[in-house]
């Protein structure tokens, strides 16, 4: 094929309005609960009120004779044990499985594990037949966390142990600290919060007797791979299922996980042969639904008089909660692999320690390992350049990688995956650019002043973000009867706005308008295959499929037009959605192409891949700037910067939206989230009015910059992760930020979430302690 | 997340209501719904019939009379928030009113749910007490008054009797010399507070501290009367150290409890702090009503 | 079972209902006006706006039961057929939201506001849309999107 140059602007790099937003504005979206069939019954869940204890029985014979009940199911009725396997690469220690069965067998684990579901012809019938089955338990020493007095109540009991995981990853040789000037460590911890979605799960089964054909809605985020789980649980081949994606409101990485549930429903619509759907309500969203950062850090570092990063190492304690969920290795492992950052650190070493408790299972969450390990290291750097006297800007500059250094491999810091190299990137430069924005020096002479009793503080933070990488995924394009274009992803989408931004890269490689292509996503009936979306791979690695998908399309309609022009010699030339002849003089078009196409009995209707097992890295910096009142312990966040370079942004407006989003997402995990258990391993506060998420009123200033500086060298389109850069950094800015405010104090913020009482506590004890020198944890 | 089955009656007047109390003992009142409705979502509550009060036009007056404002146990908070009578005859009411939770509870939340549900960390009741506020009770027994300290008992405890409800707040009428003082300290925005001070501070006509109200609320199990601090301002001139003397005193007696949001000694520091503050504010020349 | 009759949209719908039905769960299921998102149940997130009697209010925590005889408005009848308010307008102008989820309620409440109040200052905005959550925005471009439709002269939806 010739190659020429499109005359169409670029519909890639466009702050185009997105076309999802149209149904969305009029309330004419379709989301799960949205979904009615015709005898459709609905299911609500038993769930644990206890932590841990064995079952000693079940009795759910008042149930059935209720108004309106169908059905009952508990761990019985499956027959032999079936567990949800693990998705994502193992750990060393995983393999004596911890791994959920769909309900209890003989155990609870955790307050919130599913125990019956009880069917019936209204969700309030449902829940009224809830309240009559008995269960009878014999309770069990809770162990809340992996360091508590009942540490030695064993969940799994042929496990043998609490100890899911153990293992030390390294780099260089961290007990050669030689040269080193200065050792300090510090102990930190992240806390248990979660995504939280303002809607929650929720799911609708349908079996097909005559066609043998089981259908599920309500799929998100990895359709595909959990079509594969439920067909090898409940015994139909892949093929017999289809997972169908609806609207979803929102995900930040909880969504979408093979959970209980996902067995539990289309077992019971099998097993009834009715459609059933179930929807969570928000108290058990709350404890059913993965958690997430949970980790306790113990770091050390070690520098030079001028600085410079000598090693860093360390031991991270990760809270499991019961059960090794689909996902559940991601955290610990991520934790510990980002330590370094985008940091020369010659030396580095952290033993990876992950415990099960009676709490829910954690999963990932947006950034998992990132935010928490960001905090960590963050932090560690700020006491040093305090410590040595430097200032944090510089000593950042001192140590982050330079472009020169790129590529730059991190080495094989996470079991069972291959190492990924930083592709591209000039760290520093995000680092001047919020330094400008922030107009940092001006803030920094305020840090640790007190203005109108509010004492100022501003901190800064790096990162770097990996995302976008295998399994394969897959575009498929057809070609419809009136010349578009529709273009079916193996992607789904949770609110990232990829029916806009696909077409807009469709759009591109084809040579037409974006309002040419039709995006179709998530469900398993579009494509043989397809993965799913997730750590920010949608726009790398489905973005990448559509490009092959479009030169396959080029190809296979190229004989369609060599007919229509007659003339089998003739070069054409594909331009702007159409093949020219080569004189330029004569054309045929997307929509004669569709016509050529049905004349012969045929549809263009081609499929594209791509595959990588390379990371993307896109990386920044953060500066937050606030004022804290130490007598009620009120932080107000006064300003928040952040630049990021995404490599190449495919439609600006929703690049922007995702940093935005994902840095008050942040902030509510810094200041706000958090799930409160207590030694008996019971949820305080699962509902919304005590599990606090941040609202309009709370953060006002948010600014940032996105930059197209380093494109990505692992995929064509050159493009970044850009869903999770906004998160990943802000507690660490914040923390740094509060901490500069207190110095004076000699207060350091080392444990999240950031509340009033901690602040005012860790004010009040440097107040009544004489040696206040040094003294960082609160 | 949804509510076990009970019935429902409307009624168009406090004497169907409280026939509708008498004959049925395990009936509720619904009026905003704000806090009932949660609860009954959860099922941590089942009640057998709802009588929907909403209807009772008689109920959703706010009246002005030389003995104070009166309002309705239907008034709303947005009516408060927005009502120019109640700018001019309780301006520490709609201040209060404006923390309560948000725009569209506001919009539904009455002040007789308010009262009735007794949370303790709610704005109204602790308004009341400082204004000592007397609330009317009907039941088909008849009518009685209590005082808004003998009202409020504990933590979602009333006066309120079997087959009785509250039809009325009597706030009496705002003195012409009288500074106050609201101050509290919630997590967001719209949230129960974790502590809250209130202060009103009359003056006699040289400027001396003829009386002092001071409240607490959300600290305990209940809004608070803090006698021991009011009584040490009473007839002196204020001083910065009386100030910061009395709250010391109301800390010491605020009575904190610990719960997942915050310990008991937070709570107290805070509402030294919360009670200096509203303090310094009801003491600040304009804050005060009349010049 | 009660029968009731409810305005929404401006149409009259006749129904039915147990006692115990919430007002989201009629408008969603019952009358299949699916716009009506619903997050919590208990009051805090705000999904469930919609106009009652042309105040803003949670529909969770109302019953169908009581909306007898009421004026509603949800989200489908913000805005004439095949067309956008100038405050959908807005939002889908400044990418005010992504997944969606939270988009009734908040143009719901923001219409509400608009409607009744002139000079909205961003602090205004900020404090009102503080009872409804959004997970997704950051507020942001939610804020933005409402200052601007109410300074555009043309309020009306
Ligand atoms: C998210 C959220 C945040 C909130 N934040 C705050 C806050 O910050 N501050 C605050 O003060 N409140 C807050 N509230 C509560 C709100 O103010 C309620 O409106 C109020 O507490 C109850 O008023 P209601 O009219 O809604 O009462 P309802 O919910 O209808 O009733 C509450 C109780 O009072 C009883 N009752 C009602 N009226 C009468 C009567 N006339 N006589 C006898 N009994 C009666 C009912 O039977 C019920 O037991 C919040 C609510 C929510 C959902
Ligand atoms: S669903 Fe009504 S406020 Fe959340
Ligand atoms: S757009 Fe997703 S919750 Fe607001």
């Amino acid at each position: 094929m010739r190659l020429s140059a499109q005359t169409r602007a670029a519909a890639i790099g466009l702050a185009r309005e997105r076309v999802e937003d149209l149904r969305f504005l009029k309330g004419r979206g379709h989301y799960i609960d949205d979904v009615i069939l015709d005898g459709m019954l609905h299911g609500v869940v038993l769930r644990s009120p206890v932590a841990h204890a064995r079952i000693k029985s079940i009795d759910t014979s008042a149930v059935l004779a209720m108004p309106g009940v169908k059905a009952v199911f508990t761990a019985r009725d499956l027959g032999e044990t079936v567990l949800i396997p693990l998705r994502a690469a193992s750990l060393p220690g995983y393999e004596r499985s911890f791994l959920q069965p769909p309900f209890a067998v003989d155990k609870v684990r955790y307050v919130g594990e599913p125990v019956a579901f009880v069917v019936a012809d209204t969700p309030y019938r449902a829940e009224d037949a809830l309240e009559r089955i008995e269960v009878d338990y014999e309770p069990l020493p809770a162990v809340t966390d992996w360091a508590s007095a009942n540490r030695d109540s064993v969940l799994h009991d042929h496990a043998g142990t609490n100890v899911a995981s153990s293992y030390r990853v390294t780099r260089g040789d961290p007990s050669v600290v030689a040269g080193a000037d200065y050792v300090r460590s510090e102990r930190l911890r992240c806390h248990r919060h979660s995504g939280v979605p303002l809607e929650t799960r929720g799911l609708v089964a349908q079996w097909d007797a005559a066609q043998q054909r089981l259908r599920v809605w309500g799929a998100a985020k990895v359709a595909f791979a959990n079509r594969r789980i439920l067909a090898g649980m409940i015994g139909l081949p892949e093929t017999a299922i289809d997972l169908i994606e609806v609207d979803i409101g929102g995900g930040f990485g909880v969504r979408g996980e093979f959970y209980p549930e996902d067995f539990i429903v289309p077992f019971a619509a099998r097993a009834l042969e009715r459609p059933v759907k179930w929807i969570e309500d928000r108290r058990e969203h709350l404890m059913a639904t993965n958690h997430a950062r949970e980790v306790d850090c113990e770091l050390q570092i070690a520098c030079r008089a001028d600085g410079t990063i000598l090693a860093l190492s360390g031991s991270i304690f990760v809270d499991l909660g019961a059960y090794v969920r689909t996902n559940g290795s991601m955290a610990p492992s991520n934790t510990a692999a980002f330590l370094p950052g985008p940091y020369r650190i010659p030396h580095f070493a952290c033993d990876v320690n992950v415990f099960t408790s009676n709490k829910t299972p954690i999963g990932s969450f947006r950034g998992p390992g990132r935010f928490e390990a960001n905090f960590f290291r963050e932090r560690m750097i700020d006491i040093a350049a305090r410590d040595l006297g430097i200032d944090p800007v510089e000593m950042r500059r001192r140590n982050l990688l330079t472009a020169q250094e790129m590529p730059y491999d991190p080495g094989a810091l996470i079991p069972n995956s291959a190492t990924s190299p930083y592709d591209s990137g000039d760290y520093a430069l995000a680092l001047s650019g919020v330094i400008a924005a922030s107009e940092w020096d001006r803030l920094h002479a305020l840090s640790g002043r007190i203005v109108d009793g509010w004492h100022h503080g501003v901190g800064v933070a790096c990162f770097v973000e990996s995302g976008g990488a295998g399994p394969r995924e897959c575009t498929r394009l057809r070609l419809a009867d009136d010349g578009t274009i529709d273009l079916y992803t193996g992607c789904s989408t949770l609110g990232q706005g990829h029916e806009t931004s696909f077409a807009q890269i469709c759009a591109d490689a084809l040579g037409i308008a974006p309002e040419a292509v039709r995006v179709f996503h998530g469900s398993t009936t579009d494509l043989a295959e397809g993965f799913g979306t997730y750590g920010g791979r949608a726009a790398v690695m489905g973005g990448s499929a559509i490009l092959d998908a479009a030169r396959a399309f080029i190809e296979q309609a190229r004989p369609l037009a060599v007919g229509l022009f007659g003339s089998p010699n003739e070069e054409l030339v594909w331009r702007d959605g159409a093949f020219f002849s080569a004189d330029g003089m004569r054309q045929t078009n997307l929509a004669e192409l569709a016509g050529a196409a049905r004349m012969n009995g045929r549809v263009l209707d081609v499929e594209g891949a791509f595959n990588n097992t390379k990371l993307t890295y896109s990386y920044g910096a953060n500066v937050a700037h606030v004022a804290v009142d130490i007598k009620t312990g009120r932080v107000k966040v006064l300003g928040y910067w952040a630049v990021e370079d995404v490599g190449r942004m495919i439609n600006p407006l929703i690049v922007h939206g995702q940093m935005i989003g994902g840095i008050v997402q942040g902030l509510g995990g810094t200041f706000f989230d958090e799930f409160i258990y207590d030694e008996d391993g019971q949820l305080l506060n699962a509902s919304l009015a005590d599990y606090l998420l941040p609202t309009a009123s709370d953060f006002p200033s948010i600014n940032c910059i996105s930059l197209e500086h380093a494109r990505s060298t692992t995929n064509p389109l050159g493009v970044k992760a850009a869903g999770e850069g906004g998160i990943v950094a802000v507690a660490a800015t914040v923390a740094n930020a509060v901490s500069a405010a207190l110095a004076p104090l000699g207060v350091g913020i080392n444990t999240l979430p950031i509340t009033p009482v901690r602040i005012w506590r860790a004010a009040q004890e440097s107040m009544t302690t004489t040696a206040t020198s040094g003294s960082q944890g609160n | 997340m949804k509510p076990a089955p009970f019935d429902y009656l409307r009624v168009h007047s406090i004497d169907e209501a409280i026939a509708a109390l008498a004959e049925h003992d395990d009936a509720v009142i619904l009026a905003g719904g704000q806090s009932l409705v949660p609860m009954l979502n959860f099922r941590l509550a089942s009640p057998g019939l709802l009588i929907d009060i909403n209807r009772i036009s008689d109920l959703a007056r706010i009246g002005v009379t030389p003995d104070g404002l009166t309002l309705g146990a239907l008034v709303r908070w947005h009516e408060l928030e927005s009502s120019t009578v109640v700018a001019r005859h309780n301006p520490l009411l709609q201040y209060a009113v404006r923390h309560i939770a948000h725009y569209q509870i506001r919009n539904r939340g009455t002040v007789g749910g308010s009262s009735a549900h007794a949370d303790p960390a709610a704005e109204f009741p602790a308004v009341a007490l400082a204004c000592d506020a007397i609330f009317s009770l009907r039941s088909a027994r008849g009518t009685r008054t209590v005082t808004a300290a003998d009202f409020f008992r504990g933590a979602l405890e009333t006066a309120l009797e079997p087959g009785e409800m509250l039809v009325a707040i009597q706030f009496p009428a705002w003195p012409v010399r009288r500074g106050w003082g609201f101050e509290e300290f919630a997590r967001r925005a719209g949230d129960f507070a974790l502590a809250g001070a209130i202060v009103l501070l009359d003056y006699d006509a040289d400027g001396v501290c003829a009386d002092a109200s001071l409240v607490s609320f959300g600290a305990g199990d209940r809004a608070l009367r803090l006698t021991r601090a009011e009584e040490c301002l009473r007839g002196i001139r204020l001083t910065v150290g009386a100030l910061t003397e009395a709250a010391r005193i109301a800390a010491e007696d605020c009575e904190p409890k610990s719960d997942m949001h915050a310990p008991a000694e937070y709570r107290s520091a805070l509402l030294e702090t919360l009670m200096l503050r509203a303090l310094n504010a009801a003491a600040a020349p304009d804050r005060r009503t009349v010049a | 079972m009660t029968s009731i009759t409810v305005q929404v949209n401006g149409r009259a719908e006749s129904h039915d209902v147990e006692p115990r039905l919430t007002f989201a769960d009629f408008l969603r299921h019952t009358l299949r006006l699916t716009g009506t998102h619903v997050g919590c149940e208990h009051g805090v997130c705000g999904a469930c706006t919609v106009l009652v009697d042309g105040k803003a209010v949670r529909s969770c925590l109302m019953f169908a039961v009581q909306a007898d005889g009421c004026e509603v408005v949800t989200v489908e009848g913000l805005a004439p057929d095949g067309e956008l308010s100038p405050l959908q307008q807005a939002f889908r102008r400044h990418h005010a939201l992504q997944c969606g989820f939270c988009t009734p309620g908040m143009l719901i409440t923001a219409q509400a506001l608009i409607d009744s109040e002139p000079d909205l200052t961003e602090e205004r905005v900020r404090d009102v849309l503080s009872g409804n959550i959004c997970r997704c925005t950051g507020y942001v471009p939610i804020v933005a999107a409402v200052l601007d439709a109410a300074a555009s002269g043309d309020r009306k939806r």
